[in-house]
């Protein structure tokens, strides 16, 4: 069919063509490629060793600290809950499912800084619980705590909507036969469904880990901007730049960048695999 | 039917423990923080709601992220289906490589997005310069949140018209083709009917995404109340000064907007689908 029309193509067509052929690419650079390269150019305007220690100041080194450990509690508590709530969502019939699963895709339409509000309201100073909190230590607001759960909520749907239409498409069949040749849930799960969503399994955990690592709007409501302890890497570009240390803000802004190519790299490679294991 | 379900259709062991594990993490994350919205919604009295809505700084900053957010979409939907169609009907050189950028707004944190688009459009910057030169102002001016809220909304259209696109039957074009249909003709009425749906899906998500955004809006901006003050960006500032009513207030506005415009989305796409069965 390509080739058809390729054959078939007139002069006209040709020129049109190109013309979106080049609107097209030229919209992708100017909004896309082009911030890319001004954060790296600017990260390294002043030479390697301006970059190293603005990237290796010991506030830059915490908000790094801070990121990936909520990235990776972020990720285990969404890899736990996405692989549970889309086996129960599509393997077993009862009330009230529809309810559950409009539940879960509604951080999406959720602005983040509602999502800070919401957790403000829960575990801050004007919560029936902050009595309590306050009597047995418990700091969640303006604490690593409270930045770990604004990150889950703005991260929740990401792997239960990529496993739930895969789940959906191949039935329940195969399980039903192991489960009445009498195997257990584990077993099912892992030699049964396991296999057929890998892919999308990872690329659900890929948008998390995208997500959870540049998260602004919502951590920014909760963490209080403490420099050394509650500064996750987003935040701490938003200070440094707001103290005019640009070369700091830019130095950290690439390593993100570097994160966000790894990112979309990993997510092409497992779109094809996937379309290859689908056919 | 639904009664005995759990005896009778469930037979996949497991429903218990995958239903205790979804429940306990989705009450922790979602459900409570939102019982909390409603009890702390539910002790405003309606006279105080009404009067902190109507604030004109918070009627004008819903216009500015309404208006802001409506023209962006509009170009990403200009853009998102050129892209799309010239991705899906076209080959080029370095097309896969376009393909795989269109997600980058996905995978790039919106902070980072913000700092560069910021710096590559002020007056004397790489863009903002050659825009400065016609008298346009792009950076700390309504322009400026614009262009910004493009970069965030990209993906949503491509991705929804694409499958879409990928799908057609090239017969109709054909037909329309023999018929005497010019090119225009057939891309506005075979072509453009068949996708609108997906479109208006696209722009739809696109727009909620917009309206919410934060992170890479508030350094563009210029933060001006009246002038360049999104929504969001009013609300972080009540929660600032600890006035968690106003917060809470303006926030219920913007989740009521956005729920209109997914409830807009789902009937559109409800009704199509219904011509589309009754044929």
């Amino acid at each position: 069919m390509e080739k058809q029309s390729k054959v078939r193509m007139t002069r006209s067509e040709q020129i049109v063509k190109w013309i979106l052929v080049i609107l097209g690419t030229g919209f992708v650079f100017t909004m896309l490629v082009l911030p890319l390269i001004y954060v790296l150019a600017t990260a390294f305007r002043q030479g390697i060793g301006a970059f190293v220690s603005a990237v290796t100041d010991r506030y830059a080194l915490k908000s790094i600290e801070l990121t990936v450990y909520v990235t990776v509690i972020t990720l285990i508590v969404n890899v736990i809950f996405g692989i549970f709530a889309s086996f129960l969502l599509t393997k077993y019939n009862f009330i009230g499912k529809r309810f559950i699963s409009t539940l879960i895709d509604l951080p999406l339409a959720i602005s983040p800084i509602i999502a800070g509000l919401i957790f403000l309201l829960t575990f801050g100073r004007s919560s029936f619980l902050y009595p309590y909190l306050r009597q047995f230590g418990v700091k969640i607001v303006f604490a690593v705590p409270g930045i770990v759960l604004a990150t889950i909520f703005v991260t929740f749907p990401f792997i239960s909507r990529e496993l739930i239409p895969v789940l959906n498409s191949i039935g329940k069949d195969e399980e039903d036969a192991a489960a009445l040749m009498g195997a257990g849930f584990f077993k099912i799960f892992r030699e049964i469904t396991f296999p057929h969503i890998k892919w999308a399994f990872l690329y659900g955990v890929v948008l998390s880990t995208a997500r959870a690592l540049g998260e602004f709007g919502a951590v920014s409501v909760l963490s209080g901007h403490l420099r050394g302890r509650t500064n996750t890497m987003p935040l701490h570009i938003e200070v440094t730049y707001q103290a005019f240390d640009f070369t700091g803000a830019f130095a950290m802004s690439s390593i993100l960048v570097a994160m966000a190519l790894i990112i979309l790299v990993v997510r092409n490679v497992l779109e094809y695999r996937s379309k290859k294991y689908q056919s | 039917m639904i009664r005995f379900t759990k005896k009778s259709k469930n037979i996949i062991p497991g429903f218990g423990l995958s239903l205790g594990i979804t429940l306990t993490i989705l009450s922790f994350i979602v459900i409570i923080p939102l019982i909390s919205l409603v009890i702390f919604t539910a002790k405003m009295s309606l006279s105080d709601f009404i009067h902190v809505v109507t604030r004109p700084r918070v009627l004008a900053s819903l216009k500015v992220s309404v208006s802001t957010a409506f023209v962006a979409s509009v170009i990403n939907a200009i853009f998102g289906v050129l892209l799309a169609w010239i991705l899906v009907r076209y080959d080029f050189p370095w097309k896969r490589l376009l393909d795989g950028l269109i997600e980058l707004p996905f995978a790039l944190p919106t902070a980072v997005a913000g700092i560069a688009i910021t710096h590559l459009t002020v007056t004397n910057g790489w863009v903002g310069s050659i825009f400065d030169k016609i008298g346009i102002k792009i950076a700390y001016t309504k322009v400026g949140i614009t262009v910004a809220l493009i970069f965030i909304g990209i993906p949503f259209i491509v991705r929804t018209v694409q499958p879409v696109l990928e799908t057609l039957d090239k017969d109709y074009e054909n037909v329309a083709s023999v018929l005497g249909a010019s090119k225009i003709q057939i891309f506005f009425h075979v072509i453009l009917p068949e996708i609108l749906p997906s479109i208006i899906a696209g722009t739809t998500m696109a727009f909620a995404r917009c309206l919410g955004e934060y992170g890479s809006v508030v350094f563009i901006a210029g933060n001006t109340p009246y002038e360049t003050e999104i929504t969001p960006l009013l609300i972080m500032s009540e929660l600032q000064e600890y006035d968690y009513t106003s917060a809470t207030a303006i926030a219920l506005v913007m989740l009521v907007i956005a729920f209109a415009i997914l409830f807009f989305n789902a009937v559109i796409q409800h009704r199509t689908a219904r011509i589309v069965c009754a044929r």
